[in-house]
């Protein structure tokens, strides 16, 4: 009996009897981060992170929730489990697995260079680890933060400059809360759309500490607004809600950004390459980190990045799992962050 | 070279045509002259030769790169554009621009090693790759591999010599048309006044109509317009000056070598002439000498060979039905009302009285109505629908609207499921937009078409996600997928193909509509398809 198995509901731990980000409503739910096409409504107990619980509680409502820190194991029916950080957003964890001597390690979504605000990504030795492969194509090598971070202060600036306003559209839970402290060093004030100010509040609620933003509200005006900055997720982009700020300029953070292609598609005047997710090295560095014997590949360009592994004398798979809708999140993503 | 990839850059992610305008003015303000020479002819088709082709391009990065040649493959269709692919996948540059140079300098230096051999071009490009940042990288490749397709149209960048120039657009397209060499020719050469007389093969930019919005009686009195048939083959000029002819195609191509039925022309055709008009292949059979045009596809598989048999030149010889005349007697006569130059071109067709230099005949009607009958006719004539033209409207370039529209007949449609899916190009990148639908055939589906356009973005982000979920393999690129969705195919004309499984061929197929409401069994069959192909392409 392999320790995790892939059935119909999610990865599932029959010794443990744990899923581990189910899709289906379970007994008991594992949770690697907040997202909602890894956290889902309607399981009866869940474990996660001490920074995932806000977000799973404005999310999911009130449920039975235990929280541990990283590092700080538990037991399930003679399971050890632990959480170690994926450096994917506040709070997100790679779920490390042991029984009987073997060990796997889940990696969620996780990104290897360290933001500054989710936890530094931490390799984690196992026999077997499932891993995510949303970037697993070569053509996606991030530039460093700092340099992207630049391109995005100089876009503002230069919109500032030009009296339009700048409109970021990220991802609510993340990506919005990434950039807002570089967008902070422009020394322009901030504002957020209910979605991604209400991800704010909890996770200030919660003792995270975000540098200032105010909500966008009915009565904020456009002399407020009007040069400054605007964070909202992608559902806003296009919208009637995005239109009081004109004069304006949109610019996307997401990994997808890094071919021409989608940016021109999407419509926008900006596209930052600014990702959540490993890139190809990343990828391939955490995989060798591991030192792993068989991986599995999940939600992403599993096949390509599976059958590359085999290819270079690592023992791989792919495996389909209901996370990220395959190769592409963007269009969930809008529907997630919409949700929020 | 930074400051052409800048302006490709800004014109490839500017969504509005006043900023690519800006952005080409400035540039056209600034640039070397020789670089805006370069630019203007990359920008209209006319690129240096490709030193080396796109599969040497490939196996040189995927060397650099060290990486399988299936996963530069799966990088490609993801992409979408192989230029970007190779810059997304080649190592990053140290040095960036140790010593910057110019658009000019790379593209001179592409046909100064055109003959080489290979290692000189090899070491060409990477020593070229080794300063360059992403950006111009893609730009560099994009200079080789051709299709220099990033979002600039010729009206835009005509426009913006206009008016970094100050002269009037339609004269600029006229200057920079027709046959010039970007390496020989200077940016005063081509754009200076006197110089625009010295080519004599150089054609009038083409005037393209756009389609009628709602009934056409909105136009008004039916007595102010002359209605004719559209045909279906390509737009084109025959030129006679100095004693020569020159045929351009619409695309800007000089094709006089193609047709050879043409080559009589050129010694009876009066002097300092312009014809606008259709090259397409007639059937010369017609005893009432009537015109009898063949279907496109005559013609395009006329196009693409070689040689011509001398049958081909006696069955389908190609033809030239005339529209307009822009010059006469070596007066341009494009300010002229329709009317006048008609009356003009009927009498010079007339008395030049040649098999092949036909009139497109107009239509005699008394109201829209008779009009409307008429064009109810016309599959039957082989012609696609009508073009209604203001008697009174000069010939202008470009698409305008206003004085001339076309009036198409309904396309043909059949409802058909998707069975095959493939990412597309450019803004479709890592999108899967192309597919290739299937007929009934008893319990069998038989593939008869691919299409790739007529849904919303939506509608491809829905089926795109569709494809996702229900792939059941995959042959490279190409996923087949459960058939399940049904689509109405429309199309605008079908002729028999024994290249195609289904044994048809279809002009022009798209999506027009995506019929949520229909399951595969009740798909059209191809007994169907067979029973249109007798009824649309008999008598032709």
């Amino acid at each position: 009996m392999p320790l995790i198995e892939f059935t119909d509901k999610g990865l599932y731990c029959p010794q443990g009897q744990f899923y581990i980000d189910p899709w289906k409503p379970v007994d008991k739910a594992v949770i690697t981060h907040a997202h909602s096409d890894h956290a889902r409504w309607g399981s009866k107990y869940y474990l996660c992170h001490t920074l995932t619980k806000p977000i799973l509680q404005l999310r999911l409502g009130d449920n039975q929730y235990e929280t541990v820190e990283w590092n700080e194991p538990v037991t399930m029916n003679g399971v050890k489990i632990s959480l170690h950080p994926a450096g994917h957003i506040i709070g997100s964890s790679q779920i490390r697995v042991e029984y009987g001597g073997e060990v796997w390690v889940v990696s969620g979504d996780y990104k290897t260079e360290n933001d500054g605000i989710s936890g530094a990504f931490e390799p984690v030795r196992c026999h077997t680890f499932i891993t995510e492969s949303t970037f697993g194509l070569p053509i996606y090598k991030w530039k460093p933060q700092p340099e992207i971070f630049s391109d995005i202060k100089a876009w503002v600036t230069a919109n500032h400059a030009a009296g339009k306003t700048s409109v970021l559209i990220a991802y609510s839970l993340g990506k919005a809360q990434r950039i807002l402290s570089p967008l902070a060093e422009t020394g322009l004030p901030t504002f957020l759309h209910g979605a991604v100010h209400n991800v704010h509040e909890a996770l200030m609620a919660s003792g995270i500490h975000l540098p200032a933003a105010q909500r966008v509200t009915a009565s904020t005006t456009k002399a407020e607004t009007q040069g400054n900055i605007v964070i909202a997720p992608s559902g806003a982009d296009g919208s009637p809600w995005v239109k009081r700020f004109s004069p304006y300029s949109v610019g996307v953070c997401s990994g997808w950004m890094q071919v021409r292609g989608n940016s021109r598609r999407q419509n926008v005047d900006a596209g930052f390459a600014l990702s959540d997710h490993a890139d190809w090295d990343g990828l391939l560095q955490a995989v060798k980190a591991t030192g792993a014997e068989k991986v599995f590949a999940t939600h992403g360009f599993q096949a390509t990045f599976s059958r590359y592994l085999n290819e270079h004398g690592i023992e791989a798979a792919e495996v389909k799992t209901e996370y990220g809708n395959d190769e592409e999140e963007t269009i969930e993503d809008t529907e997630k962050s919409t949700a929020l | 070279m930074k400051q052409f990839a800048e302006l490709v850059y800004t014109i490839g992610t500017s969504t509005k045509t006043n900023e690519k305008l800006q952005s080409l003015q400035d540039y056209f303000a600034t640039a070397p002259a020789k670089d805006m020479v370069w630019v203007i002819a990359v920008f209209s088709g006319r690129r240096p030769k490709r030193i080396v082709n796109s599969t040497f391009l490939k196996n040189l990065c995927i060397e650099i790169c060290d990486i399988p040649y299936w996963l530069f493959e799966e990088c490609y269709h993801t992409v979408g554009d192989l230029g970007e692919t190779i810059a997304l996948l080649l190592p990053e540059t140290e040095n960036v621009n140790a010593e910057e140079k110019t658009l000019s300098y790379y593209l001179e230096h592409f046909i100064s090693i055109l003959k080489e051999s290979d290692e000189v071009k090899k070491a060409f490009i990477l020593d070229s790759w080794n300063q360059m940042d992403r950006n111009e990288k893609f730009v560099f490749n994009k200079l080789i591999t051709g299709g220099f397709r990033i979002g600039v149209s010729q009206t835009i960048m005509v426009k913006a010599l206009a008016k970094t120039k100050a002269v009037s657009p339609s004269v600029i397209a006229h200057r920079i048309s027709g046959n010039w060499d970007p390496a020989t020719t200077t940016a005063d050469d081509l754009l200076s006044e006197s110089s625009s007389t010295i080519d004599h093969s150089k054609p009038y930019p083409f005037y393209l109509s756009y389609a009628v919005e709602g009934e056409p009686a909105a136009l008004g009195d039916i007595n102010e317009w002359t209605a004719e048939w559209k045909w279906d083959g390509i737009r084109g000029q025959i030129i006679k000056r100095n004693n020569e002819l020159f045929v351009w195609s619409r695309g800007e191509e000089l094709v006089t070598e193609k047709f050879p039925e043409y080559d009589g022309f050129a010694s009876t055709l009066p002097d300092g002439l312009v014809l606008d008009g259709e090259i397409i292949c007639l059937d010369t059979s017609a005893v009432d000498g009537s015109i009898k045009p063949l279907p496109f596809s005559v013609l395009q598989t006329r196009i693409s060979r070689k040689n011509i048999s001398k049958k081909q030149l006696t069955e389908a010889p190609v033809g030239f039905i005339a529209y307009d005349i822009l010059e006469f007697e070596g007066k341009d006569l494009r300010e002229e009302a329709f009317i006048n130059r008609r009356k003009l071109l009927e009498e010079m067709v007339e008395s030049f009285n040649h098999p092949l230099l036909l009139i497109s005949p107009t239509l005699q009607v008394d109201d829209w109505k008779e009009l409307h009958t008429e064009r109810a006719t016309s599959r039957e004539k082989g012609s696609e629908g009508l073009m209604l033209k203001r008697n009174n409207s000069p010939y202008l370039s470009g698409r305008k609207k206003g004085d001339w529209w076309k009036w198409k007949i309904d396309a043909l449609t059949i409802d058909a499921v998707m069975i095959y899916a493939q990412k597309g190009h450019g803004r479709r990148s890592n999108l899967y937009t192309d597919y290739t639908f299937a007929v009934k055939d008893g319990d069998k589906l038989v593939s008869f078409a691919k299409a790739y356009s007529g849904l919303t973005d939506k509608e491809f982000a829905q089926v795109d996600s569709f494809v996702k979920r229900n792939s059941m393999e995959k042959f490279g690129p190409v996923r087949t997928v459960k058939p399940e969705l049904v689509f109405e195919i429309a199309f605008e004309g079908i002729a028999a193909s024994n290249r195609h499984k289904s044994g048809v061929a279809l002009r022009f197929p798209r999506m027009s509509r995506w019929r949520k409401d229909k399951k595969v069994d009740e798909i059209n069959t191809l007994d169907d398809l067979k029973e249109m192909l007798r009824v649309y392409n008999a008598g032709v």
